[in-house]
């Protein structure tokens, strides 16, 4: 006996941040939401420890900071260029910027994953968990009208399919709507949490309260290969990761583990961490194409919002902010069909495109549409740079017999060697016109 | 039939550690679950009801949270749940906890008869397998523990036929319903709901049942008040890890390698060798 689940308005297939806005925005509307979700529970897929944009977030829930799980409030910014033992370093930390609210937070996904899928329920909408969708079901004429899922009696019926899947959307690969994703256009992070006492945590980095610090590092711990590394502070663990473009870890033989080792021993990041016990080990591919790599975003009875579209800003490490402001929008767009009683054509469902145009979505995604090819093509940013500027800080800051004139004279010289005067130049062009 | 299966949630201990600096046990983010051993149960009335038809009531004492555990267990396909929960069952112990369940219990048998009630050996963070056998013993029910496989029901004749592993072999017993079976790991494995059971459980409403509700009768049988059990300590048991002995072996002689073995467990295991002794010393007389 084959028991029919009833139809719904939308269906939403993910319960990460992209899905959890575009649920949350339509349930709130009335709609009558079904939102699926592969993992145990919202989050459990989830990689650990993440900065939380406040801004994404309050245009949906305005006074979220009541009830989220934050960890700390980001207080401070580093930025590390590194070498293999030293790192030259930039930090902003300002009384003007701390103001309450917060701007950004640390937050651990696991945590804030399963309190957004509370609201997101509290709203009206159906949360079912441990539930895969492997197919998308589709009408005579290729519309999208529902999916297929991982069990039993599993086909459910909806106006419109908006997958929040994440970065490798199994579900669009396998339906056709885009293409499986390249080595060229995704990273691979690896992170760790490693758990240290409250105290100990707001001593190392000099903190109170919930005031948390966020260190993002380049350099030689990426070993020449297009990628970051991060380092942020939770209430009583500290996040450890880093990433590097997929294709160059293939072509170089390595694997992330190794590197997050060599990280957690480089001497600027091991006594920051030393005496904590590790825990959460986890791998995630981060979309980082940028714009070049985008897929379709939308079509009959489909769209696409956060990783699963793509939308990540490599350069800024943001990526749970775009996916919240692509599932408000998605699901904006439907609400404004819904109002004026048109279809989920593909026709209409531009409007959907144009929402994302208008937003920093795809005006940022936009003007750093050069940077993975910059990054893959100039290798120098990741390599000579860094160890240069490394090396001209030792040099500066070593006090010796030589006078300042002739030490800026080595500095420059030892650019020049390595670059050439017009490398020089065009470094500086082609980093201009890569943000551009 | 009308089963009714008892359940426990616990945090999943497989992912709890402790604090190697504090000694203290690390909760954080450990997620709760269904008590694995009560799945079996879960799985045995499960199967019973696809073969006699009738009903699977899923119960449980707990906090508030433990509804998670609930509606788990309707997801798999069992019928309807009850949260027996109050604030003064805080701190029972198995006898406590017994007293209430068998309440609870007998208030379902009120509304529908029960024939069986089911529960796991014993739960992962208790492991005194007490709760099950104390409830048969205050509903009088026929009690069967570390059953391996129900053989069959009769509900025309009332009975019941199970094997029970015991020491030494597998007992098949036969005995008359009501009974209170407690269920042996891998003796089945929990289904994969279909996707409507995911559906009525994400929507059902688990009754909650505080001790009016449940029938409790006297409230100095439940909670801390009502639970004679004192834990005197808890401490963490020193590692006994030990490193892996090696042994030469040539291919060619698997004799003298075996001879080698057994004459380095024994030298580890004395007793065992004492009385391998004195049998090899008694079959030696026999023969003579
Ligand atoms: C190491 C690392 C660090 C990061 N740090 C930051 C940061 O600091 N700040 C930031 O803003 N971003 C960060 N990002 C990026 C950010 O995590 C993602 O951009 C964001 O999670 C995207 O949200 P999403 O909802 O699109 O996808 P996800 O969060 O990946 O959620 C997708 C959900 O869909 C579910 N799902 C998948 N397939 C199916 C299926 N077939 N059926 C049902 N459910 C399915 C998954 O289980 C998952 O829960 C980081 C990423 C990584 C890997």
């Amino acid at each position: 006996m084959t028991q029919n689940i009833e139809k719904f308005d939308v269906i939403v297939v993910g319960a990460g941040p992209a899905g959890n806005a575009a649920a949350y925005t339509l349930a709130k509307a009335g709609k009558k939401v079904l939102q699926l979700e592969r993992g145990e529970y919202p989050g459990s897929k989830n990689v650990q420890g993440a900065i939380l944009y406040a801004d994404a977030l309050e245009q949906l829930i305005p006074d979220f900071r009541d009830s989220a799980p934050l960890e700390r409030q980001v207080i401070e910014q580093r930025l590390w260029v590194m070498e293999d033992e030293s790192y030259v370093g930039a930090t902003f930390r300002s009384d003007r910027f701390n103001q309450m609210p917060g701007n950004r937070y640390t937050i651990i996904r696991a945590r804030f994953d399963k309190w957004f899928s509370e609201q997101v329920q509290k709203a009206g909408a159906l949360v079912i968990c441990e539930m895969t969708v492997i197919a998308l079901l589709r009408d005579e004429s290729g519309k999208v009208i529902g999916v297929e899922v991982d069990r039993k009696d599993g086909k459910i019926y909806a106006d419109t399919v908006i997958l929040a899947d994440g970065v490798n959307s199994l579900v669009a690969s396998r339906a056709g709507l885009r293409q499986d994703i390249k080595p060229a256009a995704v990273a691979l992070a690896v992170k760790e949490t490693v758990f240290l006492p409250r105290e100990t945590v707001e001593a190392r980095f000099n903190l109170k309260g919930s005031e948390g610090v966020v260190i993002e590092m380049l350099g030689s711990i990426s070993q020449g290969m297009a990628g970051t590394a991060f380092l942020y502070t939770n209430k009583d663990s500290i996040s450890v990761g880093i990433g590097c473009m997929l294709s160059d870890m293939k072509a170089q033989n390595t694997t992330p583990a190794e590197l997050l080792e060599k990280l957690k021993t480089h001497p600027s990041v091991a006594p920051l961490i030393a005496g904590g016990e590790t825990r959460e080990y986890a791998a995630h591919l981060i979309p980082e194409g940028g714009y070049k790599a985008l897929p379709g975003l939308y079509g009959e009875g489909w769209l696409l919002v956060g990783d699963s579209a793509g939308f990540v800003n490599a350069v800024h490490r943001e990526g749970s902010n775009l996916a919240m402001i692509s599932g408000r929008l998605a699901a904006e767009t439907l609400l404004e069909l819904g109002e004026k009683g048109l279809p989920s054509s593909a026709a209409n469902l531009a409007r959907y495109k144009a929402r994302l145009e208008d937003s920093i979505v795809l005006k940022d995604l936009k003007k750093y549409r050069n940077i993975p090819e910059t990054l893959d093509s100039q290798r120098q940013f990741l390599t000579d740079y860094p160890a240069l500027l490394n090396d001209a800080a030792h040099e500066f800051f070593t006090v010796d017999g030589r006078d300042k004139a002739s030490k800026e004279k080595a500095i420059f010289n030892a650019f020049r060697e390595r670059r050439s005067l017009l490398g020089l130049l065009g470094d500086a062009y082609r980093l201009w016109r890569a943000t551009r | 039939m009308h089963i009714v299966v008892c359940i426990k949630q616990v945090p999943d201990s497989a992912q709890i550690r402790v604090h190697p600096v504090t000694n203290t046990i690390m909760r954080q983010g450990v997620p709760a679950i269904i008590n694995p051993y009560d799945l079996f149960a879960i799985e045995a009335a499960l199967a019973l009801k696809d073969q006699l038809g009738g009903k699977v009531t899923v119960l449980t004492m707990g906090p508030p949270q433990a509804e998670a555990a609930l509606k788990k267990a309707l997801s798999y396909g069992c019928d309807d749940a009850v949260l027996v929960t109050d604030k003064l069952f805080a701190g029972s112990d198995t006898l406590a906890t017994s007293y209430v369940l068998a309440s609870a219990i007998r208030t379902l048998d009120q509304e529908n008869p029960v024939d069986l009630v089911l529960t796991g050996k014993q739960t992962i963070d208790g492991d005194t397998a007490q709760v099950g056998p104390g409830i048969a013993r205050r509903l009088k029910l026929e009690l069967l523990t570390y059953v391996s496989r129900i053989v069959r029901v009769d509900p025309a004749a009332r009975s019941i036929r199970v094997e029970r592993r015991a020491e030494g072999g597998v007992q098949v017993l036969e005995t008359r319903l009501p009974a209170l079976i407690t269920m042996l790991e891998g003796s089945n494995e929990i289904r994969f709901g279909s996707a409507p059971d995911l559906f009525r459980a994400a929507r059902a409403q688990v009754r909650r049942w505080d001790r009016n509700a449940a029938g409790i009768e006297d409230i100095t049988k439940v909670g801390l008040k009502g639970s004679p059990t004192i834990v005197s300590r808890v401490f963490v048991p020193s590692s006994r890890a030990r490193k892996a002995l090696q042994i030469g072996f040539d291919p060619a002689n698997p004799e003298v390698a075996t001879q080698a073995l057994l004459d380095k467990l024994l030298a580890e295991f004395p007793k065992v060798k004492k009385e391998l002794d004195n049998k090899r010393a008694a079959a030696g007389e026999r023969h003579e």
